[in-house]
């Protein structure tokens, strides 16, 4: 009996057991700290999805499933970005800046601005790739350790020579109004589009390309591309480029359409480049699944601001239950493991 | 030059090194029995949160340093069994061991301590500083050792016992023959996936130590990620150090340098924005100078994640 209902639990496919653990984890987190659980979780699920709260979701969504396909792109290719956050920033701080040093047409400047964006976060997330190929830092440490000189350096631009000093913080004079990506209600703006068209681009790469499928022959046996005729170094570099312009297109649309201008820690406080990671990991790195996971993690996020207004339980703890729920399918069915 | 280096700068590099000089030995020991940890940063924050858990029920530092050790090792289970018996891969384990300290330390400090961000109190006991007068009168010597606390002197003292263990004992044989090659020590009798686990966890205690120095050696508080990115540091340093206690100490050194340079760069006027980003720069030039090698064909070895 014991032995069949083991089974039975086998056979739960992996994902939402993943996240029943975690639940179930954190519940007891949240009974260890003498609250409630199930008003905790009742808070996170109506403060995600209640329909006056969707729009809240979605635009927490659009960084975050950005960043994941970020992180998706090169692990599909089992290859890791740990730099989003300094691409991220490069990106942002692109996109604060040009709008006020670019006569143009509101719109033309606009779409100027997020080129502009996505080519140096793509152009410094490519470097990272050339301390691989070029001086054989492995990417996972050359990508992490770039960020850090990034944050940096936009944290010194915006706090000292370019920064508004009309106000007391560090953050840059607010962009031109005919810049800014036009609403469509509430929070959310047209960087809800411009974000599922590269999500379905993505798709399309990874799905039906020819460089697509050398992707995913890398990440099966990178050795058999190899031999299989795939350039494997310049492959780094082009995958982190559009990584990295994907990071940077998500800086882009955070500055012109929420903030307005770049404000030091703006971007990396919230934490989208870790959420993203560990996202894109939860979905092995197959875009659309990736996809759905950073729209779950999302939620959750979403919902935990709910839960810390209502219950008074800190909202880290959804950032918790991620790290429960990919720590098990770590352990326990081997995501990232190659299957032989 | 000579007036640029003073005897507070070198003993305050020493002091700040520490918690990385522990975390890279932890490093270079997993790396020996091959398994990679990139954890060290979560593990140094579980640390330096437990210090101060403990430090301040317990009253006392020495309480504060135990409840580190122990609770680190705890914390590195997930590690020493997910990445041996569950064969699980070591550079996701690790990610998510790391979100997972950054998570769970913020949360435990709003819910035990009503704060955020930041936890001081009086009732954290700090460690205490060691003063021995012959020693502070000597130059050089002085400046290292004066006034720095006992873990300091322990993990100057632990690269030294890393080191003969590792290179001149049985155990030490039998440590790197397991990284080296796992089944040709399966087939000498060598029970590899215990000398990982053990392996594993010691590392885990050792990096508890340094997260322990991290709070209560200097500041007597914890901090929110407070870590800092020292464990990635130690990752590189390790890196560096190609899995040697020596060589990969000695990256520590140049970190400690790098590091006192900016802190020295700040009082000359500097912000602290740009003087952050000194040892960053020296760590990734270090890398590009010590791996540099002319690329054969078209393959480039990677740590990704599906090895």
């Amino acid at each position: 009996m014991s032995a069949a209902s083991a089974r039975r639990l086998l056979r739960i496919p992996a994902v939402p057991l993943a996240i029943l653990i975690g639940v179930l984890l954190g519940a007891l987190l949240i009974l260890a700290s003498g609250r409630n659980p199930l008003t905790a979780y009742s808070a996170i699920l109506v403060g995600a999805l209640a329909p006056e709260n969707l729009p809240d979701t979605l635009n927490w969504a659009v960084p975050l499933v950005g960043m994941t396909l970020v992180a998706a792109l090169p692990l599909r290719g089992g290859m890791v970005n740990l730099g989003g956050d300094g691409q991220l920033v490069v990106g942002a701080l692109v996109a604060a800046l040009v709008p006020l040093y670019l006569p143009a047409p509101g719109p033309v400047a606009a779409v100027a601005v997020i080129l502009a964006a996505m080519l140096a976060a793509g152009a410094y997330a490519s470097l990272a790739a050339r301390g691989e190929t070029r001086f054989g830092i492995p990417m996972l440490i050359s990508s992490l350790l770039l960020s850090y000189p990034a944050v940096g350096i936009a944290s010194y631009v915006v706090g000292f020579p370019l920064r508004d000093t009309t106000t007391g913080l560090a953050q840059t004079v607010m962009i031109p109004a005919s810049v800014r990506l036009p609403a469509i209600t509430g929070p959310l703006n047209i960087g809800l589009f411009l974000m599922a068209a590269v999500g379905a681009a993505v798709v399309f790469f990874d799905r039906r390309t020819v460089a697509g499928y050398e992707l995913r022959m890398r990440g099966l046996n990178a050795r058999f591309a190899g031999y299989g005729g795939v350039r494997l170094a310049s492959q780094t570099v082009r995958i982190m480029f559009a990584s990295g312009a994907i990071a940077g297109l998500v800086g882009a649309i955070i500055v012109l359409g929420s903030q307005y201008r770049y404000q030091d820690g703006a971007l990396v406080t919230p934490g989208y480049t870790w959420s993203g990671l560990m996202a894109a990991l939860l979905a092995g790195g197959e875009p659309l699944a990736a996809i759905g996971a950073g729209a779950f993690f999302a939620a959750l996020q979403t919902g935990g601001f709910a839960m810390q207004r209502e219950t008074a339980i800190p909202r880290v703890l959804t950032m918790v239950l991620q790290a429960i729920i990919i720590l098990f399918l770590a352990i326990r069915h081997g995501v990232g493991r190659r299957s032989s | 030059m000579m007036d640029f280096i003073t005897p507070s700068l070198v003993n305050s590099a020493v002091q700040a090194m520490t918690p990385i000089l522990l975390a890279t030995l932890a490093g270079v020991l997993c790396g020996r029995v091959g398994v990679f940890n990139m954890a060290m940063e979560g593990q140094l924050l579980v640390g330096a949160f437990a210090a101060v858990v403990g430090s301040y029920f317990l009253g006392s530092a020495f309480g504060g340093v135990a409840i580190a050790i122990g609770a680190t090792v705890i914390f590195s289970l997930v590690l020493a069994y997910g990445a041996t018996i569950f064969r699980g891969d070591s550079v996701v384990i690790c990610i998510g061991m790391n979100l997972l300290a950054s998570g769970l330390t913020a949360y435990l400090l709003r819910q035990m301590f009503g704060v955020s961000g930041t936890f001081s109190d009086p009732g954290v006991v700090g460690l205490d500083k060691i003063r021995i007068d012959a020693i502070n009168a000597t130059p050089w010597i002085g400046w290292i050792f004066s006034r720095q606390t006992a873990i300091t002197w322990a993990s100057w003292l632990l690269v030294a016992i890393v080191t003969v263990v590792m290179f001149r004992t049985p155990v030490g044989l039998r440590l790197r023959g397991v990284g080296e090659d796992a089944s040709a020590a399966e087939s000498m009798g060598v029970d590899v996936m215990r000398y990982r686990i053990v392996t594993v966890l010691v590392a885990g205690a050792l990096t508890g130590l340094g997260g322990a120095q991290l709070s209560l050696g200097t500041v007597d508080i914890f901090s929110e990620d407070m870590s800092a990115g020292r464990g990635w540091i130690a990752v590189v340093a390790v890196m560096l150090g190609r899995n040697h206690p020596l060589w990969a100490s000695l990256a520590c050194v140049l970190f400690g340098v790098a590091d006192s340079l900016s802190v020295r760069l700040q009082g000359q006027g500097l912000p602290n924005q740009l003087t952050d980003v000194v040892p960053y720069v020296v760590t990734l030039a270090a890398l590009a100078i010590s791996h540099r090698r002319p690329l054969k064909g078209a393959f480039v070895e990677t740590i990704t994640a599906h090895t």
